[in-house]
């Protein structure tokens, strides 16, 4: 019985296996990947294929495979799926980062040409549609008024929603608002535009206007505030409420003067990126502001612009090369404008809040 | 509480009566703000079937099985099976090149990437989920339909035994479902992306290094620890994806060549998806063909709401995912 105790198992480590196993070398991921690329081009030269899309897919195959095979030969059938894995990772990284990168770029490259002071200053009233010129101050307008009063009305009651939510909510209520505010944000943007239009327009006879666009925004924008909210608000730790409780502060000043400014800096993010995605919002704009051509300064009387609306019409209406031109200003101004409020948002994110947890 | 000092009850007093009213303020204001939101939902529901009520009665063809759109024909007839084919198609390529290529990149982000790429990349990725879709429509119109037409030809050539990718006419302009697909999927990425990214950094700490020092390589943490974890955060990621996708208009308006045809012959130009349906129609379609739209907008709505239900019970069924507090 002794003897079975101390005698060492003798296919514990075969003799003459190194402690650590076989390892590709360092440079082994960014070799092979060169050498896929290399001969994913190699294949597209002489297959003739004229797309070089077909030419990275190739190639990422190739690495794929590559990097699979060499590391099941030498490391293993574990280590060979974790570098498969990464390969894989990796992969979707440059897939993804490639139609972003290009989509960017080459926004910011048809749009440089033609946004001046002239293209952000005038209209398009009087500008012949198959010529040069116009602009969109008109749309710039309609847009920040009915973004403004979308905002006005969305986020106070998301807020607060979201308050409900975290601070009130049990039972069956709750339970509902949350379930609906989840199917809420998965509410087509031209939803939203039909049911104001058979409300606003058909229900209650009133005319095209920007309000009447802005309240569909505002229902698109409200359940982005309350979930963003709603998660900004469950970082809050309990201690700090319960300090707040057991000193006797009540409920609702606990929530003004404690929660809330707590979690300011992640709620004021989440709204101005609600802000940022209904500012890009065309199909309810398009059902409700119709569109035109002049400056109009009321979004409660009347046809208004929007910048995505205005480039819709200039592709998909004037549809020529003036236009097209138009349509990438308008889209470099817009995307400046949403990247902005979006880099605003994440400077106070950081600004205000410090890490919490971990 | 009442054994306490009996220096200044009264001011306590007051105190407490005065915090009470606030509460109850407070209270009935933020349910009141909950409430409504579930009467937007209800009335979203009502108006449309109101509307669509009206439609439908009038319509001369079956509405869930005609091709045409003619509602403001003598004879209204219009039917959504051309709308419900494509949205459902389109949707579903989008989905299945977008969910995985988003896992991908959120695990990159969180635990592939050296740390120098990582965040700058995350701060990429978070800009673009912002791009308007108008912008992905434009982009998709001018660059990318001209970009995939050697895709499609190759496809064409080495899988069109598939029937699906058979092009009836090779070398047509790839306006077709499934250039739409491609486009929702890049345009659908950065949400599923940003919202795993943000599921996979939560994983405790401990269950990573618990599976690493059990000696699991880096992909097997990440079956055993991260990927079981965050995989409420995928499926409602996914969710957000898809009910994007389900509901993107003006892109799909953009780059589609729109037609009543309904073909599974998917590089085919031709078919069209709900909501670029109505976009489409919409300036020229009289009342009554307002009222027809406003019927297909509802089946869309409907169908959004059943896929954001199904997902959102799959979620709740794991219970132990309570999101930050995790």
């Amino acid at each position: 019985m002794s003897a079975a105790t101390t005698s060492v198992p003798s296919d514990a480590r075969p003799v003459g296996r190194p402690l650590t196993a076989n390892r590709l070398p360092k440079w082994a991921p960014a070799g092979v990947a060169a050498g896929s690329i290399a001969l994913g081009c190699g294949i597209g030269l002489v297959g003739g294929l004229e797309s070089k899309l077909q030419w990275g897919l190739i190639s990422a195959a190739l690495f794929l495979i590559i990097s699979y095979a060499l590391a099941a030969q030498v490391e293993g059938r574990r280590q060979a799926k974790d570098r498969f894995a990464t390969s894989v990772v990796w992969v979707a990284f440059i897939l993804a980062v490639i139609p972003l990168l290009s989509l960017t770029v080459y926004t910011i490259q048809q749009g440089a040409d033609v946004v001046d002071g002239d293209f952000l200053t005038h209209s398009m009233m009087g500008v012949r549609s198959a010529g040069p010129g116009g602009g969109i101050y008109h749309a710039l307008i309609g847009t920040l008024e009915q973004v403004g009063l979308a905002t006005l009305m969305a986020a106070p009651i998301g807020l607060l929603t979201a308050v409900y939510l975290v601070e009130y909510g049990r039972g069956t209520l709750a339970k509902a608002v949350t379930f609906f505010v989840d199917v809420m944000t998965g509410v087509p943007s031209i939803v939203a535009g039909l049911f104001i239009l058979s409300l606003w327009n058909i229900a209650l006879g009133f005319n095209y206007s920007g309000f009447s666009g802005s309240l569909a925004l505002a229902i698109l924008m409200m359940p982005v505030v309350v979930r963003s909210t709603e998660e900004m608000l469950k970082l809050v730790p309990n201690e700090l409420r319960e300090a707040s409780y057991a000193l006797g502060v009540p409920k609702w000043k606990t929530i003004l003067r404690v929660v809330l400014p707590t979690a300011i800096g992640g709620i004021t993010t989440g709204v101005m990126l609600a802000v940022a995605r209904i500012t890009g919002e065309t199909a309810p704009v398009m059902m409700l502001v119709f569109g035109a051509a002049y400056i109009n300064n009321n979004p409660f009387d009347g046809p208004q612009q929007s910048l995505p609306m205005y480039i819709w019409q200039q592709y998909a209406v004037v549809n020529n090369d003036f236009g097209y031109a138009r349509a990438w200003g308008a889209a470099l101004v817009l995307i400046a404008f949403v990247m902005g409020l979006n880099l605003i948002a994440r400077g106070i994110a950081r600004w205000r809040s410090p890490k919490a947890g971990h | 509480m009442t054994s306490s000092t009996p220096a200044a009850p009264r001011g306590r007093e007051r105190r407490k009566r005065d915090s009470r009213v606030g509460d109850k303020i407070f209270m009935n204001l933020s349910r009141g703000s909950g409430i409504l939101l579930l009467v937007v939902m209800a009335a979203i529901a009502g108006f449309l079937t109101w509307r669509s009520a009206v439609a439908l009665t009038k319509n001369e063809g079956n509405f869930l099985t005609t091709f045409e759109w003619t509602p403001d024909a003598p004879e209204p007839v219009f039917g959504i099976a051309v709308l419900a084919f494509g949205t459902i198609v389109s949707a579903l390529i989008a989905m299945l090149i977008a969910v995985p290529v988003a896992i991908g990149i959120a695990l990159f982000i969180s635990h592939y990437a050296p740390r120098r790429i990582a965040q700058p990349f995350a701060y990429l990725v978070d800009l673009l989920a912002a791009v308007p879709s108008i912008i992905y429509g434009l982009w998709g119109a001018l660059f990318l339909v001209p970009h995939l037409s050697g895709l499609n030809s190759w496809l064409d050539e080495f899988l069109g035994w598939t029937y699906i990718f058979d092009q009836s006419r090779a070398g047509t302009t790839p306006r077709n479902l499934f250039t739409v697909g491609i486009l929702l999927a890049i345009m659908i990425l950065p949400i599923i992306t940003a919202v795993s990214r943000e599921v996979f950094r939560q994983v405790p700490r401990m269950h990573e290094e618990a599976a690493l020092a059990l000696g699991a390589t880096r992909w097997e943490m990440i079956r055993t620890s991260v990927l079981p974890f965050g995989r409420p955060g995928i499926i409602s990621a996914s969710m957000l994806g898809l009910g994007r996708a389900l509901g993107e208009t003006i892109a799909v308006a953009v780059v589609l060549s729109s037609s009543n045809v309904l073909s599974l012959h998917l590089l085919d130009p031709g078919g069209g998806t709900f909501a670029q349906n109505i976009a489409l129609k919409f300036n020229e379609a009289q009342p009554f063909g307002r009222d027809a739209l406003m019927a297909s907008g509802l089946v869309l709505f409907v169908i959004t709401l059943l896929v954001n239900g199904a997902a959102r019970l799959i979620v709740a069924r794991r219970k132990e995912y309570s999101g930050a507090n995790a």
